[in-house]
């Protein structure tokens, strides 16, 4: 007997106490929880996203459409990086303002080649209000998921307020499990250390966040 | 489960190494009391706490009533969405697929995310022994292993070290693993994580085979889920050609929609936070047009004893875990015992009814277990999958004193009462142990008095010459503490 037969078995055996007519899924399942806690106006819904961001010690950069290229260009500069990776589908013209080494995002660039690069500049699928989420689906604006974790310095441009939502379960509706998911809030943090928080072990230790608005 | 703690003294003698043991038990203290109270906030956020933890309890009871149904049609997504299913009844064939796996790569080394499953099963030293060398990537089983130890939390396995301690460890050892540590290197944490980050970073930059465990396993889509912190997980997890998830069969839930409660319950109870700052999920590999991540998914379904406490009515709900470690942070006799005296990689409360119920009783250790407790119910309020932890900690002990008929390896076998048994004695020191540190029982004892009917009448063996000629303390029908709790001294209508 294979072991699958035999686990599947022994499962079943376990379970002789349940009637074959037990309660569904949908009915044994209580949905009573919120959709979204609080009740806030668009506006504020994006002022929690930032405010949630920073607690996580990402740093938060608000502007309008307009200013998105010279405000990434900046963030570059005050950075001092020479090179950014660059998804396939980044909208041109966020980068139009700066000069530094674009690098792209493709499947036959080694790690450690990656590992020399300064920064990345992604879009994002969702960002989540309540809890300072980020999420990465690998969509052509966001590239690969080790692009957002090798270097060691990401900027992430989110427009507001059509890709932020206020839940978790907001989000997992608007999300396609298919795609490789990523949820980022606040950069890479240990506690193992006596529970002294320190940022940064393995992901980026900077994580900038743009919040882009009319754009 | 694994042979790491193979001859480990049972509970009170490992106890009582803790308790002696003044860093331990100052770095436990500070440790538990930090969480405990950060995660109060974090819970006080959520008005539908309670909601959301009685959906959770559910969506996990409903899939572990039904769990023959959920593996197949997750085994089905999984494949369907370009990833190989292996089933394993115990450790030993979980090693050996995992073993086979790495050697068909060619590769004699793996990084690795922290996971219970592997260590519960010893893959490590299985994958030593086949010449393969595994690299813990997570920081604090970084330290474990460098430290030539055992993890003493679920969470913060490290948790038992100083900053001083890990800085020697490091500066000690890194350099028979790789990278040496720093010159000068000093106990600062900046500097010690900094120092982490560079040994490992040259092992995830040229790892061919990551493995991995997973926090949850999505049976309509055959995602799989890890959360962490510091972004070791996401290298291992995206950098590898080869990924290999070995997973315990018990952490299927039936769909999407499910992970919207344990996204929110897990990081609260967890760490405390409303969020942990990475999550990754992945649903079997990518085409290669897109090519993201590994390019090659194996998944390792692993029963090793959780078939056996399934076929226990009242202990299955210890297959609820959701290996948050609240209820260790809140545990009095956790706090005082520290994490290695429970004998598993399980340790605390749910450790007390897990280890005993995935392996039997036979053992000193095991059969100590559910007595290493004050059934206070502390870790219960705090669960947020609401498992019952002192109902099965009594039911374990009456077991242990009374026998009765239990499933191992499938087969249904009829324990004897424990008399005069190894295990016994065993189990009355933990009692006593237990009993005799009043602190770890200050909070009363709340199931004491809801399972009256269980507590034998006479205690098993050396009490028993004592109880012969006396009655035992009667236990009160409800404590003081829960009736004020419950009518707030009698103003509330009682439920
Ligand atoms: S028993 Fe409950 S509180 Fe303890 S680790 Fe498991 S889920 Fe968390």
């Amino acid at each position: 007997m294979s072991s699958r037969e035999l686990i599947l078995g022994r499962v079943r055996r376990a379970l002789a106490d349940v009637p074959r007519d037990d309660t569904p899924y949908e009915q044994a399942v209580p949905r009573g929880y919120l959709r979204e806690h609080g009740d806030r106006s668009v506006a504020e819904t994006v002022d929690l996203l930032a405010e949630n961001l920073a607690d996580y010690r990402a740093i938060v950069h608000r502007c309008a459409a307009g200013e998105l290229a010279a405000t990434v260009a900046g963030l570059l500069a005050a950075h001092g990086s020479a090179s950014v990776v660059v998804p396939a589908g980044l909208d041109e013209t966020w980068l139009a303002a700066t000069e530094v080494t674009r690098v792209p995002d493709r499947a036959e660039d080694t790690s450690a080649e990656l590992d020399r690069v300064d920064s990345v500049v992604t879009g994002c699928a969702v960002a989540i209000a309540e809890t300072g989420t980020l999420v990465l689906d690998g969509g052509p604006d966001q590239g690969r998921r080790r692009i957002t974790l090798v270097p060691d310095h990401h900027i992430c441009v989110v427009r507001v307020p059509g890709q932020v939502v206020s839940s978790v379960p907001q989000a997992l509706e608007r999300l396609d499990p298919a795609r490789p998911l990523t949820w980022i809030s606040g950069p890479s943090a240990t506690s193992d250390i006596e529970l002294d928080r320190v940022e940064g072990v393995h992901g980026p230790r900077t994580l900038e966040v743009v919040l882009v608005s009319g754009g | 489960m694994s042979g790491t703690f193979v001859g480990m003294p049972a509970f009170p003698e490992a106890a009582h190494e803790a308790v002696n043991n003044p860093t331990l038990r100052a770095n436990l203290r500070h440790a538990t009391h930090t969480i405990r109270a950060k995660r109060a906030v974090a819970v006080s956020e959520l008005d539908d706490w309670a909601a959301l933890r009685e959906a959770g309890k559910q969506i996990k009871d409903h899939t572990l009533r039904h769990l023959d149904r959920y593996l197949v049609q997750l085994e089905e997504s999984v494949t369907a969405a370009g990833g190989v299913v292996h089933w394993a009844a115990d450790a030993d064939e979980a090693n050996r697929i995992v073993v086979e796996l790495v050697r068909a790569t060619g590769e004699s080394e793996v990084v690795k995310v922290k996971s219970m499953a592997t260590q519960e099963i010893g893959l490590n030293e299985a994958l030593e022994a086949a010449g393969i060398r595994a690299y813990e990537t997570d920081l604090a089983e970084l330290i474990v292993q460098l430290g030539k130890d055992r993890p003493s939390h679920i969470l913060v396995p490290a948790i038992h070290r100083n900053r001083g301690e890990i800085r020697d460890i490091f500066a000690r050892e890194m350099s028979e693993w790789g990278r040496p540590a720093p010159e000068g290197l000093t106990d600062t944490p900046a500097e010690l994580a900094e120092a982490a980050r560079l040994h490992l970073r040259e092992k995830f930059l040229r790892a061919k085979v990551g493995v991995s465990g997973a926090n949850f396993m999505v049976a309509e889509t055959g995602t799989m889920m890890v959360v962490e912190s510091e972004g070791n997980g996401r290298m291992c997890l995206t950098l590898p050609e080869t990924l290999i998830s070995v997973v315990g069969i018990e952490k299927t839930v039936p769909t999407w929609q499910d992970l919207e409660v344990f996204l929110q319950t897990l990081p609260r109870s967890s760490t405390a936070e409303r969020m942990n700052p990475y999550t990754s999920m992945w649903t079997g590999t990518t085409d290669s047009d897109t090519a993201d991540g590994p390019r090659t998914f194996h998944l390792v379904l692993i029963d090793n004893g959780r078939t056996d406490t399934l076929a226990d009515e009242v202990g299955r709900q210890a297959l609820r875990c959701i290996r948050c470690s609240a209820c260790l942070n809140v545990c009095p006799v956790y706090e005082r015992a520290g994490g290695h005296a429970y004998g598993s990689v399980y340790p605390g409360p749910i450790g007390a009814i897990l280890s005993p119920q995935l392996r039997g009783t036979e053992s000193e250790i095991d059969a100590s277990l559910p007595y290493a407790s004050s059934l206070c119910g502390a870790c219960y309020d705090v669960c947020p999958v609401a498992i019952d932890i002192p109902e099965v900690l009594v039911h374990l002990r009456e077991r242990i004193a009374e026998g009765g008929q239990v499933t191992r390896k499938g087969n249904k076998v009829v324990l004897k009462p424990a008399k005069g048994h190894a295990a016994e004695r065993a189990a009355m020191r933990a009692a006593r142990w237990a009993f005799g540190h009043p602190g770890a029982l200050r909070t009363g004892q709340r199931l004491a008095s809801r399972t009256r009917r269980f507590h034998p009448r006479t205690l098993p063996g050396p009490g028993r010459a004592w109880s012969d000629t006396r009655d035992l303390p009667a236990v009160p029908a409800e404590p003081f503490r829960d009736w004020w709790q419950r009518t707030r001294g009698g103003k509330d209508v009682p439920k």
